[in-house]
């Protein structure tokens, strides 16, 4: 409460538009052109009564991402325009001034709300429709800010250290209107590429550095080439949103905050291609972003940014979407396309490349979301700007979502080549309840765990690579000393036994067998000779498997095995988890010293395991005990260990 | 296909290749060896079951022999140490989610899995785990399927989608639980099959077998026939495999040039009628309504006579011959003369010209 308190508006104005930007600038440019589509509702509440505030410049933007519309945003919506429209302002409600955005990445925190009056931004959070008369009413109608609901110096240095290319929109205009994404210069980029030759974007993106941000880390300009160059018509750009791996949510977040930016990544990609056809192929689950592109491509297409001629030139290009079926191995490119054309998914093994036989037979382009967002900032502000990002062989900045025993859990966009301790303890703000960091693992389910010991490596593609981890789709988990390795490589195991498509047979069985002798180790059941035959196994799955999926499913258990052997060790020989986090290998005790004779113990147990009487130490018999942890968690004291 | 200008060496043998061969076809050139179990030469190359990986020099991981295309001054390693344990331990793998009854399994003696099971020396021990529970399916007359002896080569699928083009099956499910099926399980019919048995004669372990032959022999008890189909002119060359004197199944002929091993359902199922009770062994004369056994002579002779009094009577157009398409061409030629010269009529057709 006490950093909450001293927030003060300036540091709102720090927050809110893009980090490194003057606050008022991107503000006022939000106001003033904000009132082109007045929605009919706002119009139809108009009221001519008492209006305090219509000289008043009044922006009020709320979250709609997937985070923000859980924590009941549209309610908060609503709640704004009765309590305005009951105040009479009805000029701020005609001037649109509550403005929808996407998800600025600190979901934890929805909803979050900026409310920025004359030029002068607050950043409120943990928003609901019953917090909103209080604020119109203090606020708007006063110009005091509720000080006690601004966000705090934590939200603050979460943005500051970042830097924001591709989520520079995000969270700041509406991605339901094209005109906002028009007026922070969108667009442009594409009719720049039109007046190039094809050569000359691919050239521009080549020498940007970008690299593919969907894990695989190639050339993005270099695809380009190679498909331009193949022989074969028609070709096609796919637009890759299937965002399968838990903890990412990065290209969910583009698309429902600035689905623009891919449409317009795509037709440049297009153009240097030569495609007249785009596919996105992305997750049905993903409704609100879904909606919001499907949004996106109809305005596109009735400004004739899409369709025939685009832009008033001689080329045509479209884009449909696809809609996964919630296969994870879709993700991969060939599983895709084969996916695309209607057959199971499943992926193929490679040559032909896609750029040469992709969809259809046909050469094609697959751009992950995140790397076609990408674009437009390349081709508008030039290659050698955005190469001044990341370093030698990581160009430019990578999203990444944070997430696990870290206190600022969310959506961050960092340069390549940060180093992992900028990120945990300067945007992050370190471990949860101080505890110590333990590993990071990188990269979605397929990704390695990085040791504590090696938290000032840069964060980029080669050095994640040569520690056994990976870029993957960019999810970061954190975890602190309460976790237990084992049983982090058997979750990981887990998903890849649920995801695997079933193809081949070192992905198919072998990944089976794997999470069954970590389950087994996991449950006390660990033999002599497991730990051998596991790297022995997790080798071959690694040489032998089809596909990027198999090929780095076992990253998870050989990064663990390697940094930490000891704690499998224990698990075996000794049938103890250090982080007693493993049920089967916990042993509750009472610590006579420290026991109070509560008795609270006794009263959680429920087998009566827990032996207690009225001024008597408690004890727990091991025969009827069944490792629940109720006991533990009852204890006052700390008394169970 | 272009000359064979591509240079490749296989375990220390040179050998020139053609652009589009793959160094599996290379390593058949010069007699190396490679083991597979999703390969078969009617299908597109599928990579699935991963033994067939070998070592080529400058790359630092091993590569699929069926899929990966000769390039020049390419060198290949088909077996060292990190292979031999890769395919050793991908065996294993598939034991360990196998019946591993081989003593009463159709399939012995002339099963892909067996036979590297014991060249690798591996049993099902190493990896032991969840198995497969899946009930045997003998849902139709003639295809028996055993889902649990499945390892998900995707052979079946293929052929039934690539070449017989009947999309009767698919893989269904996914990863550990995926297995080849029909929609929605339902029995195979005449609705949604053909019954050619082609997913039968593909399958390298004891998963699909024809349902007629199980329990009729042993495969090195047989002796294999080598004939051609009697139904069609097509003339597929297949193996009629016989003991104690009877045809208890046919099998294909992967080697023939017409068919490459591909039969339809006439070709593998139709074989009934050689043991048949009820079959027409002499030709049979109708007197008195009725049919009475006669010999080839007799029947030729009133053939021969009835021809003639035709004639006689209404001229030689007032003949013609209708003749099979089961004949071959040879026979067919000889029909049309026959018409044409002894009896001196143009009315000749073929049931293949509909």
């Amino acid at each position: 409460m006490a950093d909450k308190k001293k927030t003060k508006k300036g540091q709102g104005a720090k927050s809110s538009p893009v980090t490194g930007k003057k606050a008022g600038q991107g503000v006022k440019a939000q106001t003033a052109k904000a009132g082109k589509s007045v929605p009919e509702k706002a119009v139809k509440s108009k009221k001519t009564s008492v209006d305090k505030a219509p000289e008043k410049a009044l922006t009020i933007r709320v979250c709609v991402g997937t985070g923000g519309l859980a924590a009941g945003s549209q309610g908060v919506i609503d709640a704004f325009y009765r309590e305005l429209s009951a105040r009479g302002i009805s000029a701020a409600i005609e001037k649109k001034c509550v403005t929808k955005t996407g998800c600025r990445g600190f979901c934890a925190r929805d909803v979050i709300v900026d409310v920025i009056l004359d030029g002068e931004p607050s950043t409120y959070q943990y928003m609901k429709a019953d917090r909103v008369p209080r604020v119109v009413q203090e606020h708007i109608m006063g110009g005091e800010p509720v000080e006690e609901w601004l966000a705090g110096e934590d939200y603050h240095n979460f943005h500051f250290g970042q830097t924001k290319i591709l989520l520079r929109h995000c969270g700041q205009i509406d991605p339901e209107d094209i005109n906002a994404y028009i007026n922070v210069g969108g667009y442009k980029a594409a009719k720049k590429a039109l007046t190039w030759k094809p050569s000359e974007i691919i050239e521009e993106v080549k020498a940007s550095g970008l690299r593919g941000r969907g894990g695989g880390g190639f050339l993005t300009g270099l695809k380009w080439e190679f498909c331009k160059m193949s022989k074969g018509s028609p070709k096609y750009i796919i637009c890759n949103a299937d965002e399968g791996g838990p903890g990412a949510f990065m290209d969910r977040a583009i698309i429902e905050g600035n689905p623009h930016s891919v449409i317009e990544g795509l037709i440049i990609g297009a153009l240097a291609i030569s495609a007249e056809t785009g596919y996105v192929f992305t997750r049905a689950e993903y409704t609100v972003a879904v909606e919001r592109l499907k949004k996106a491509i109809e305005q596109a297409r009735a400004n004739n940014f899409l369709g025939k001629n685009i832009f008033g030139s001689n080329v045509d290009f479209d884009i449909e979407i696809k809609h996964g079926a919630g296969a994870f191995v879709c993700g991969e490119s060939t599983a895709l396309m084969r996916s695309i054309e209607g057959k199971r998914g499943m992926p193929r093994p490679t040559p032909p490349n896609s750029v040469n036989k992709g969809l259809w037979n046909k050469p094609t382009v697959l751009n992950n979301v995140e790397t076609l967002s990408n674009i437009a900032a390349i081709i508008s502000r030039g290659s050698e700007w955005y190469a001044s990002y990341g370093n030698e062989n990581s160009r430019g900045t990578k999203v990444f979502a944070l997430s696990g025993k870290v206190k600022n859990i969310g959506l961050i966009e960092v340069p390549l080549g940060i180093s992992l301790k900028e990120i945990i303890y300067d945007i992050g703000g370190g471990i949860e309840k101080n505890r110590k960091l333990k590993a990071v693992q990188t990269g979605g389910p397929l990704g390695g765990c990085i040791p504590a010991t090696h938290i000032d490596m840069p964060v980029d593609f080669e050095s994640l690579t040569r520690i056994g981890s990976m870029m993957g789709s960019g999810s970061m988990v954190v975890m602190d000393d309460t976790t237990c390795m084992v049983d982090v490589a058997r979750f990981f195991m887990a998903f890849t036994v649920n995801e695997t498509c079933g193809k081949c047979i070192p992905c198919r069985v072998g990944t089976k067998r794997v999470h069954e002798i970590l389950t087994r180790i996991t449950e006390g059941q660990g033999r002599e000779g497991d730990i051998d035959l596991l790297l022995e196994i997790g080798t071959d799955i690694k040489l032998a498997s089809l596909c990027g999926l198999g090929r780095s499913a076992p990253n998870p258990l050989i990064s663990t095995i390697n940094f930490f052997r000891d704690e499998y060790e224990a698990h075996i020989k000794e049938g103890r988890c250090p982080a007693g986090v493993c049920k089967a290998l916990r042993q509750y005790l009472v610590d006579v010293a420290s026991c109070k004779m509560c008795g609270k113990c006794a009263r959680v147990c429920p087998t009566g395991a827990v032996v207690w009487q009225t001024r008597q130490k408690a004890f727990i018999d091991k025969s009827k005990c069944v490792k629940c942890g109720a006991c533990y968690d009852a204890c006052p004291f700390k008394s169970i260990i | 296909m272009s000359d064979k200008k591509i240079r490749i060496t296989i375990n220390g043998l040179v050998t020139h290749c053609s652009a589009g061969q793959t160094i599996l076809d290379a390593a058949k050139q010069v007699g190396v060896k490679i083991p597979t179990l999703c390969h078969d030469d009617r299908l597109e190359p599928y990579g699935g079951c991963r033994l067939c990986v070998v070592q080529v020099k400058g790359v630092n991981r091993p590569l699929t022999a069926c899929t990966t295309p000769v390039a020049n001054n390419m060198i290949v390693i088909t077996e060292n140490e990190a292979i031999h344990r890769i395919r050793k331990n991908m065996i294993s793998l598939l034991l360990s989610n196998h019946p591993n009854d081989c003593m009463r399994c159709e399939k012995t003696g002339e099963c892909t899995l067996q036979d590297l099971a014991y060249k690798y020396e591996v049993d099902g021990t190493r990896f032991a785990g969840e198995k497969w529970d899946l009930p045997i399916r003998e849902d139709n007359p003639f295809i028996t399927f055993e889902p649990n002896k499945c390892i998900l080569c995707g052979r079946c699928v293929r052929i039934c989608n690539e070449v017989v083009m009947a999309g009767t099956i698919d893989i269904t499910g996914r990863g550990f639980n995926s297995v080849p099926d029909t929609a929605f399980g339902r029995p195979r019919t005449l609705d949604n099959c053909e019954f050619c048995g082609q997913c039968v004669s593909t399958c390298p372990t004891g998963a699909l077998t024809d349902r007629k032959g199980r329990g009729k022999g042993r495969c090195y008890e047989m002796k294999k026939v080598k004939t051609t189909c009697a139904y069609c002119g097509t003339g597929c060359n297949l193996y009629l495999n016989v003991r104690d004197e009877k045809v208890v199944k046919v099998t294909s002929d992967y080697d023939a040039i017409v068919n490459k091993g591909n039969l339809c359902i006439k070709g593998r199922y139709g074989y009934d009628f050689i043991h048949s009770q009820d079959r027409i062994k002499t030709p049979l004369i109708k007197k008195d309504g009725k049919f009475h056994e006669a010999t080839w002579d007799e029947a030729l002779n009133l053939v021969a006579n009835k021809f003639k009094q035709l004639i006689a009577d209404h001229g030689a157009e007032s003949v013609g011959a209708f003749s099979s398409a089961r004949c071959s061409n040879e026979e067919n030629y000889l029909l049309q003369k026959w018409v044409r010269c002894a009896i001196g009529s143009n009315n000749v057709d073929n049931c293949a010209r509909v």
